[in-house]
């Protein structure tokens, strides 16, 4: 049950995408979320999701998952849906029309369309990164990505310290609910049944349990790196330091490129007969 | 009669993924009312997963589970009923406690089964006392006992339910010589006490030479002999065979046998070992 969340999840490899460097993904996953929102017409979009699946192809990570990752989301998509379908007026007689109120446009149907695929886009481009690169080469590249506030006194080496951390620790976690959880079936204990009020109560023996050793372990941690003369960012140097090369230049100029094209198609095919979309 | 009986037991794990991977491999096993029996074998043997079979949590892949002549995976059968009937205390079972105060937590199976006040009362009582717990800690935090005290608070906290079957994961895993002698003494003695069907999983032959009556050997998610300790023990070469430990005394044995100093080899308690050896000082040698 909560071992299906796939989204942050990470699949080792040794393709092109998983050797590129951390920092280059990250600016470049930004660059992607940037151009979905540029784009106003379903040629610059169905670019976008061209060049999204030639990427998954290239990283080798089954288009199965991808979907997997979607299910979370759905509900999110069926809103944005609903609400552009019923409140999108267009210009000409609407499609439907019940009791005078409730109307349905030709626009409100091709916006609602045009939102949700770039919902899932968005999801389905942006998931690549964490299934891609190891936390441990995210966090880092957040971290020298992040580094010229230190200048401004941000802990930015605690803030990525932190993350990594969590992230470790996700796994454990939920192997630990898991155990709770069965400890107090085997006691009787009701997690299945009854209202939301029952349930939430019912979760009390699963949560306080798992809150103890989580501050417990949290604790032994710090003690462990103390004894280890942990004492943050100051002078540390990496094991592993990130490289970039060639290939980051390159994957980063077909970024920009691809920015260049659709903001090109932007200014001179605004309608191509499908109206266009106002933000 | 028998208390558990399972059928042709086989669990899979990640079924359809490439990480299928069969944990119990078609074990069929009957329990009879009132054993006391120990389960040994390999981390990883299966052991584990079997006993998760026997009140529910796991619902085998094929095979069936009966238990006191029910089938607890027919549609009649209430899956809560049978976690009352076969209680089952986790490794490292301190990590399951929650309430305020320890009788509080003991009372919380008893209350789950929808008992009176009173009869959770006596049963928090009564299931304290054979754990040891003395009346000044029934109104402790539980989190401010030590580590032993919290074990057999969780301990007490399944045999409240009075359960048929009390299946033990490792319960004396992690504690001092002193704090195992008291957990395992007690469940010796409430399995004395009140006839209850006892599985007990442990790592220690010595433990388990000492308390089982039965003992069953997992081997590969397989049943690889469930026999009297006698015979299990008998088998000494087997079992190192399948890589298990047998009981330290019995390893000095196995080495005079090879240094020709022959003492039989059916011992697995120092008592036994003693009496054997000066039985071998007055008359040179054994039978």
């Amino acid at each position: 049950m909560l071992k299906d969340i796939t989204i942050g999840q990470f699949f080792p490899g040794n393709s092109l995408i998983h050797r590129l460097d951390s920092r280059f993904k990250i600016i470049m996953d930004i660059a992607y979320v940037v151009m979905l929102f540029l784009t106003s017409n379903y040629i610059g979009l169905a670019a976008a999701g061209l060049f999204m699946i030639l990427i998954y192809v290239m990283s080798g990570v089954g288009l199965g998952l991808v979907f997997k990752s979607l299910r979370p989301i759905m509900p999110l998509i069926a809103i944005t849906c609903i609400l552009n379908l019923f409140f999108i007026k267009g210009d000409g007689e609407p499609l439907v029309n019940l009791w005078g109120f409730i109307t349905i446009y030709t626009e409100g149907i091709t916006t609602s369309v045009f939102m949700a695929v770039r919902i899932m886009f968005l999801i389905i481009g942006m998931s690549l990164l964490t299934y891609t690169t190891s936390p441990i080469a995210l966090t880092d590249a957040i971290e020298r990505l992040l580094s010229p506030l230190k200048k401004l006194h941000f802990p930015v080496h605690e803030l990525a310290m932190m993350m990594t951390i969590a992230l470790r620790f996700i796994p454990t976690l939920i192997e630990e609910t898991d155990k709770i959880m069965a400890a107090q079936k085997a006691r009787g204990a009701n997690l299945d049944t009854g209202g939301l009020i029952k349930k939430a109560k019912a979760l009390i023996p699963v949560l306080i349990p798992l809150f103890v050793s989580a501050f417990k372990r949290a604790n032994e941690l710090a003690l462990a790196m103390e004894c280890r003369c942990y004492r943050g960012g100051e002078g540390r140097t990496r094991m592993k330091q990130l490289h970039s090369g060639a290939k980051d230049y390159i994957a980063l100029l077909i970024m920009a490129l691809m920015i260049a094209e659709l903001v090109l198609l932007n200014i001179y095919v605004p309608y191509l007969g499908i109206p266009y979309i106002t933000p | 009669m028998n208390i558990i009986e399972l059928k042709n037991i086989t669990y899979k794990y990640s079924v359809g993924t490439p990480f299928e991977a069969v944990a119990v491999d078609n074990v069929t096993l009957t329990v009879e009312k009132g054993e006391f029996c120990g389960i040994i074998g390999h981390t990883g043997s299966g052991k584990s997963t079997l006993i998760q079979h026997l009140n529910g949590l796991v619902k085998p892949t094929l095979g069936e589970v009966y238990i006191d002549g029910q089938n607890i995976w027919s549609k009649d059968t209430d899956i809560r009923e049978i976690r009352f009937k076969a209680g089952l205390v986790f490794q490292y079972s301190e990590h399951q406690l929650f309430e305020e105060s320890v009788y509080k937590d003991i009372a919380y199976g008893p209350k789950n089964m929808g008992l009176s006040e009173e009869e959770t009362d006596k049963r928090v009582h009564y299931a304290a006392q054979s754990m040891g717990i003395g009346d000044e800690l029934l109104e402790r935090s539980p989190f401010d006992l030590s580590g032993g005290q919290k074990r057999r608070v969780a301990l007490a906290g399944v045999i409240a339910m009075e359960p048929e079957i009390l299946i033990l994961d490792e319960p004396a895993a992690g504690l001092d010589p002193i704090g195992r002698e008291s957990v395992l003494s007690r469940i010796s003695d409430y399995h004395k006490k009140n006839g209850t069907t006892i599985l007990l999983v442990s790592h220690s032959m010595e433990d388990i030479v000492k308390y089982a009556e039965k003992v069953l050997v997992m081997n590969k998610g397989k049943v690889f002999c469930h026999a009297p300790t006698d015979e299990v023990f008998a088998r000494q070469d087997e079992i190192v065979g399948i890589g298990l430990d047998v009981p330290q005394i019995t390893k000095v044995t196995m080495k005079l046998k090879e240094k020709g100093i022959d003492l039989g080899s059916d011992i697995y308690t120092v008592e036994r070992a003693k009496e054997r050896i000066l039985q071998y000082k007055a008359k040179g040698s054994i039978c």
